[in-house]
């Protein structure tokens, strides 16, 4: 996908030089307020990896061709999107210098394209969504897969633009858009499982070096303990018992609404000895009768039931756990 | 792979290069990093159907190549790359743009047709521009020059970085593909089964080295920056070079 300096026209190319400029200082401001001594050498060492990396190839099963590495993800999994954006810069601008990959005038053009979609689309907004709460084998692949292919898409998106407003080709933009979006779609998906594989094998053998393990690694400890999901459980409750409740529908539900059809009435009534009991024990035992006060219409009461069957749901469950611990525990 | 080893003997030819006593190489980077982005913002600047005007800006090349004795061989095997999307892009324009512009004899010469050979030169005259600059300039210089332009120095210290270590990585990544393919002959790349542990392995050095690297700086009073220095002061030979290149190549794209 790298562009070269034909096919942009001066006013795109110093357009492009000034939004990646705009990214890059943004880069260089967070990285230096990281610990900047320890990252730089890194971040060269890892450059010159993903350089390296970049040349192997790995074949894709079924199709006879071969796919390689997604620089941006990667350096971004690992040292973060400002730091990993830098990395990717530099690589892009010896791959130009270098290896004639790539225009010098297009540089800008070819950082917008690749690294930042790369590593702030796809490794910061992308990497850090779906692995904030809990970072698992599964939550990392759907990421490096996820994030490779919209990178590529959005990248191959934008050559299309720069390309069409340097009036370089006659191609209409459809036709032109038809031929870059699909192929991107395919590279994308191959770039991403072969990038999944390899932060996978780094989260199964040393998961401290991925981005945002630490931070994703106490939220799902905290989420584990006992007291954090008792409250949690708690306010949920709360909340739906006395704030949702006021919009539970009015109409029957299925029962009732069959009894309907069927009697002509939701509420049935017996006649009985037994029956009149069981009537005037409940009407003792029911505060809230059809969750409301007791001759009150009031919105109040809804709220209350909701708020007063839930703190009932839950002493009931724990009654139930400590009893069966107990007989447990007596039995052991 | 020979892929990996056809970039390993180009970087060293280009050091090499680079490395030679010529007149060329003799000019300060600044000037000469600066007259090759004028270079390629005014050879790109020509329009579609302006080809006459363009191929006047091979001048400037033509000069480069001659005086600085610089070979085409690793130039042609790079063109390669660029020509493949170039054409890729200004192929369509021939069906797409009928206009007929002259007669040359029986044939119909096109817009679409100058427009595809515009386009075509355009790359070629650009990557040229840039091989001329690599091939006399070592990166080290290349790195003095755009800390000269205030590049912010932690971008140029990673440029560095980045380029002193992809030889090493280059042969790492060589001997382990080797050492897999010899394992598995006949087969065209890595097999999904082994894509993580083999980058991963090496990954993982990477930054046990990325490590020892640091530590290693860091014992040699490393305090976050790298001193570059030139070989060669910028004199007025060096200023006279870019303002004569500027003023040539502004006057040819004024034409």
């Amino acid at each position: 996908m790298h562009m070269a300096d034909a096919l942009v026209s001066p006013a795109v190319a110093g357009t492009m030089y000034a939004v990646s400029t705009a990214a890059a200082a943004y880069s260089v401001k967070e990285v230096k307020l990281e610990d900047l001594d320890r990252k730089v050498p890194v971040m060269g060492v890892m450059g010159a990896f993903v350089f390296a990396t970049q040349m192997i190839n790995f074949t894709i099963p079924g199709t006879g061709s071969s796919g390689h590495l997604c620089g941006g993800m990667l350096l971004s999994a690992i040292l973060g999107p400002c730091a990993g954006f830098l990395t990717m810069i530099a690589i892009l601008a010896i791959q130009c210098l270098l290896f004639a990959d790539g225009g010098l005038l297009a540089l800008g053009c070819n950082v917008w394209n690749m690294a930042f979609y790369g590593c702030f689309i796809g490794g910061f907004l992308i990497w850090r969504m779906m692995n904030k709460k809990r970072m698992t084998k599964g939550t990392i692949t759907a990421a490096s897969i996820t994030g490779c292919i919209v990178g590529l898409q959005l990248g191959a998106f934008s050559v299309t633009i720069e390309t069409l407003l340097s009036g370089i080709t006659e191609l209409p933009f459809t036709v032109f858009l038809g031929m870059m979006q699909p192929i991107h779609l395919a590279i994308g998906l191959v770039e991403g499982l072969i990038t999944a594989a390899v932060l996978v094998f780094i989260y199964e053998a040393r998961p401290e070096i991925l981005y945002g393990y630490e931070q994703a690694d106490e939220k799902a400890a905290g989420r584990m303990s006992r007291k954090g999901t008792v409250t949690a459980l708690a306010v949920l409750a709360l909340v739906i018992g006395g704030v949702v409740s006021l919009f539970a529908s009015g109409y029957p539900d299925g029962l009732e609404w069959s009894m309907e059809k069927v009697a002509g009435t939701t509420e049935l009534t017996a006649s009985g000895g037994v029956y009149q009991i069981a009537e005037k024990l409940q009407s003792m035992t029911a505060f809230l009768p059809d969750y409301a006060f007791k001759a009150s219409d009031s919105a109040a009461g809804t709220s209350v039931s909701g708020i007063a069957g839930g703190i009932v749901v839950l002493a009931v469950c724990f009654g139930v756990c400590v009893l069966i611990k107990k007989v447990k525990r007596t039995e052991g | 792979m020979s892929r990996i080893s056809d970039a390993i003997t180009d970087l060293h030819k280009m050091d090499m290069e680079a490395g030679k006593a010529g007149w060329l190489q003799g000019i300060h980077p600044l000037p000469k990093l600066l007259v090759t982005l004028i270079f390629i913002l005014l050879t790109v600047s020509f329009g579609k159907y302006d080809l006459s005007g363009l191929l006047k800006m091979g001048i400037y090349l033509i000069v480069l190549f001659v005086m600085g004795d610089i070979s085409v061989k690793l130039l042609l095997k790079r063109m390669k790359v660029v020509l493949l999307f170039v054409c890729l892009v200004g192929i369509a324009n021939p069906f797409f743009d009928r206009k007929l512009m002259f007669l040359l004899g029986e044939l119909e010469v096109t817009g679409g047709m100058i427009s595809a050979v515009t386009l075509m030169f355009k790359g070629i005259f650009a990557v040229s521009a840039s091989y001329a600059l690599m091939v006399t300039t070592s990166m080290e210089d290349i790195c003095y020059a755009l800390r000269k332009l205030c590049i912010p120095k932690m971008f140029v210290t990673i440029l560095m970085l980045v380029y002193r270590y992809i030889i090493l990585f280059l042969k790492e990544t060589e001997r382990m593909t080797d050492a897999y393919m010899l394992r598995a002959p006949g087969q065209k790349g890595v097999h999904y089964k082994a894509w993580g542990t083999m980058i991963g392995q090496l990954l993982l050095r990477s930054m046990d080295r990325a490590q020892t690297v640091y530590d290693s700086m860091m014992l040699r009073g490393y305090n976050g920056e790298f001193y570059l220095r030139c070989k060669h002061k910028a004199g007025n030979g060096d200023y006279l070079y870019m303002l004569v290149w500027t003023a040539v190549l502004t006057f040819i794209r004024a034409m």
